[in-house]
């Protein structure tokens, strides 16, 4: 995969991430909400059927008390008794004072309609009744209680009027009620600042001032009083500017006015921008830990994938290269078998020129030391072909290495004798540093032996004359480690990368096939183990080989 | 008595030349190109050695004819001539009761060292034989001979 890929990798596992947390959040979170309004709604549902219920019940008190009053008043009296009117004046002011206000005015109607005595602050003595609707019903029905009209006086007031009789005959007590107090009364059922009572009539005309419909006495409430039933009931409306308003009606007065408590049901419902800045700020927070978090572990897990990715890139480009091997080495065992035959052949011819140029005539001959110096050099060069036919085989061989109980410090210093008087001659020191406790491991002592064979020749041949070969041996938890210095002129970094490729060398032609080190390196993987070199041009050369104490299942099988 | 030697290998070039120059030495020598023809010649002669080279095309490679040898000459000598890749085959000739291997390209006077092993082994062995033979022929009750 490339950057770019890994980049969109890393955005869309981030999004992808996000978008798992915040969505059931957002639900959970919604959900919550809608249930705490659900029961928000609830409740103020409840709140306002008990606040319109006891207002129901006090309007209703009031009226009852008024008309239980002039009712007893007017039967334990007499039309002749409150014609006076300082008698009535009497009534009037008893009644206010018991009653805590609420009467504007009293009046004595006798049965032709005739306004007889009158106490209040109009003058209405000598108005005639009998034309108008409430004093035919009191006539009829013996109390009554009239909706808000304006009347003679042109003012909006309702009155209580109650039917007595005598020996003159029947003669009506009739009350005129301040709506101001009754509205007072009324007013007790508003709450909040958008919250409204008022009383409307069958007809749905506002018998008491509506505070925010801005509704004054006798205009039309806009309110369907059929809507609500006979108990406490609750309406909701929605408004065209969108308030969720929320009406609570009972009936008052023997079913003919509606008490009305209205209220914005969002009035108290907290809304998200009703949010303190605390709040604000611990959900920013909360919010930037899911973000961090997210972007942090992405970032790490992206990383981790790229790392695994690298990994198998390189033991891809590790197998390719055993591939690559393993092709090379067939390759080099045909091409060895087809060389060495011919090889043979020319060695023998070879040889049997040489046997007939023994024979007296040829050595008379003028050009004998030719013949003779071509023979030698044709042999020389035969020899050296074979060693290289010889080198490829060794190198393509997979022969399977033959394990057996091994002291490597046994093996080191075998290899050291061969080549001890080698680095005499060259005036090489060999010092060795070997560690005595370690281990005997399973391997292949020849292949081993070959393996050491070829570094310390490599090292010999890297000092030339005068210096110094140092092999030391070592373990550590899970493996031996062998490390073989020298002194010799170190491996230029562009050589190092090559010098365990076949057929790399530079030595001279004559000297060298560049199959040592490919050798030497796939028999130590062969065998579970690593090589290393490290070098520095001028400053020696060292190869550190490390062999495992215990063998892995792979290299056994 | 000239040392009687019999090599056997496919690659006529070689084989020609590797006659001529055992000639030269003073060995009789004969060639032949396959397993076959080994076998023929063995029936019509004795040889002290054979070099048998192990990779030879048709039907009878060189461990076949080792066998068939072996149990038709038991006291011939038999040296392999043998590439890189048939080394373990050559391993496998001598427990079968080869003398020894040589790699090719083989050197023309370690050839002649391993003939002249061959040969001194070869000699020993017919001289216990011939040792035997006289003990046996000598044997006669009541009379003792030294062993030497």
């Amino acid at each position: 995969m490339s950057k770019p890929m890994y980049r969109v990798f890393r955005q869309r596992m981030i999004v992808i991430t996000l978008l798992i947390s915040f969505v059931p959040l957002t639900l959970l979170g919604y959900t919550i909400y809608y249930g705490f309004a659900k029961a928000y709604c609830q409740r103020v549902e409840q709140q306002m059927t008990a606040r319109v219920t006891a207002c129901s019940q006090s309007l209703d008190l009031f009226l009852e008390e008024r008309k239980v009053i002039l009712s007893a008043t007017a039967k334990s009296g007499s039309l002749a008794y409150y014609n006076d009117p300082s008698h009535l004046r009497e009534l009037f002011e008893t009644i206010n004072n018991q009653t805590g206000g609420g009467l504007v005015d009293l009046g004595v109607i006798d049965s032709r309609g005739d306004h007889l005595a009158y106490v209040g602050p109009y003058s209405l003595e000598g108005f005639n009744y009998r034309e108008q609707a409430w004093f035919n019903l009191v006539m009829a029905k013996g109390i009554y209680v009239s909706d808000v009209y304006m009347g003679f006086r042109q003012m909006p007031h309702f009155v209580i009027a109650v039917k007595a009789g005598d020996a003159a005959g029947d003669w009506i007590l009739r009350a005129t009620i301040d709506p101001e107090i009754f509205a007072r009364i009324v007013t007790t059922a508003q709450t909040g600042k958008t919250g409204d009572a008022f009383i409307i009539n069958s007809a749905g005309i506002c018998q008491s001032p509506s505070r925010f419909n801005k509704k004054e006495i006798l205009a039309p409430s806009g309110m369907d009083p059929s809507r609500f039933g006979s108990s406490t009931t609750v309406v909701k409306k929605t408004t065209q500017s969108g308030l969720r308003l929320v009406h609570a009606g009972k009936w008052i007065n023997n079913d003919n006015w509606l008490l009305v408590v209205t209220q914005d049901m969002d009035e108290n419902l907290p809304s998200f921008s009703d949010m303190k800045t605390e709040e604000i700020t611990i959900f920013l927070i909360a919010l930037l830990a899911i973000v961090v978090t997210t972007v942090v572990t992405t970032g790490m897990s992206v990383n981790k994938l790229q790392e695994r990715d690298r990994e198998l890139e390189e033991l891809n480009a590790h197998l390719i290269q055993t591939d690559k091997m393993a092709a090379l080495g067939k390759m080099a065992a045909g091409v060895a078998h087809e060389i060495n035959n011919p090889l043979g052949i020319i060695a023998t011819k070879a040889g049997w020129m040489r046997d007939l140029l023994e024979e007296e005539e040829f050595r008379k001959s003028d050009n004998f030391k030719e013949y003779d110096e071509a023979l030698q050099k044709i042999e020389e060069h035969v020899e050296r072909a074979g060693k290289v036919t010889h080198n490829m085989l060794g190198f393509a061989r997979s022969m399977e290495p033959v394990m057996e109980r091994v002291n490597i410090n046994g093996v080191l210093k075998k290899t050291l004798e061969f080549l001890d008087h080698h680095a005499q001659i060259n005036n090489i020191r060999i010092n060795t540093g070997f560690d005595d406790a370690i281990p005997e491991i399973m391997s292949d002592r020849s292949q081993l032996q070959q393996v050491f064979l070829n570094i310390i020749n490599n090292a010999v041949d890297a000092i030339e004359k005068q210096g110094t070969i140092t092999v030391q041996t070592g373990k550590n938890a899970e493996n031996l480690v062998i490390d073989i210095k020298d002194t010799g002129k170190g491996i230029p970094d562009t050589v190092k990368k090559r010098i365990f490729d076949p057929f790399f060398t530079t030595k001279a032609a004559e000297k060298g096939t560049g199959l040592g080190l490919s050798i030497t390196y796939r028999i130590i993987e062969k065998l579970g183990g690593t090589i290393k070199v490290k070098s520095r041009k001028g400053q020696g050369t060292c190869f550190t080989v490390v062999l495992p104490l215990t063998l892995s299942k792979k290299t056994i099988a | 008595m000239e040392i009687k030697v019999l090599v056997v290998d496919d690659e006529i070039d070689f084989l020609e030349t590797i006659v001529k120059r055992l000639e030269k030495k003073g060995l009789h020598t004969v060639g032949v190109t396959s397993g076959e023809d080994a076998l023929i010649k063995i029936q019509e002669k004795y040889y002290d050695v054979i070099l048998l080279d192990i990779k030879m095309p048709g039907g009878m490679d060189g461990l076949d004819a080792l066998k068939e040898i072996k149990s038709k000459q038991p006291l011939a000598e038999v040296i392999l001539l043998t590439g890189h890749g048939t080394v373990e085959s050559s391993v496998e000739g001598m427990r079968l009761g080869a003398f020894d291997y040589v790699l090719k390209p083989a050197k023309f006077e370690e050839l002649c060292e391993k003939i002249a092993q061959a040969y001194m082994k070869k000699a020993d062995q017919d001289n216990k034989i011939r040792k035997a033979n006289i003990q046996q022929l000598l044997r006669f009750p009541g009379r003792v001979f030294d062993q030497d």
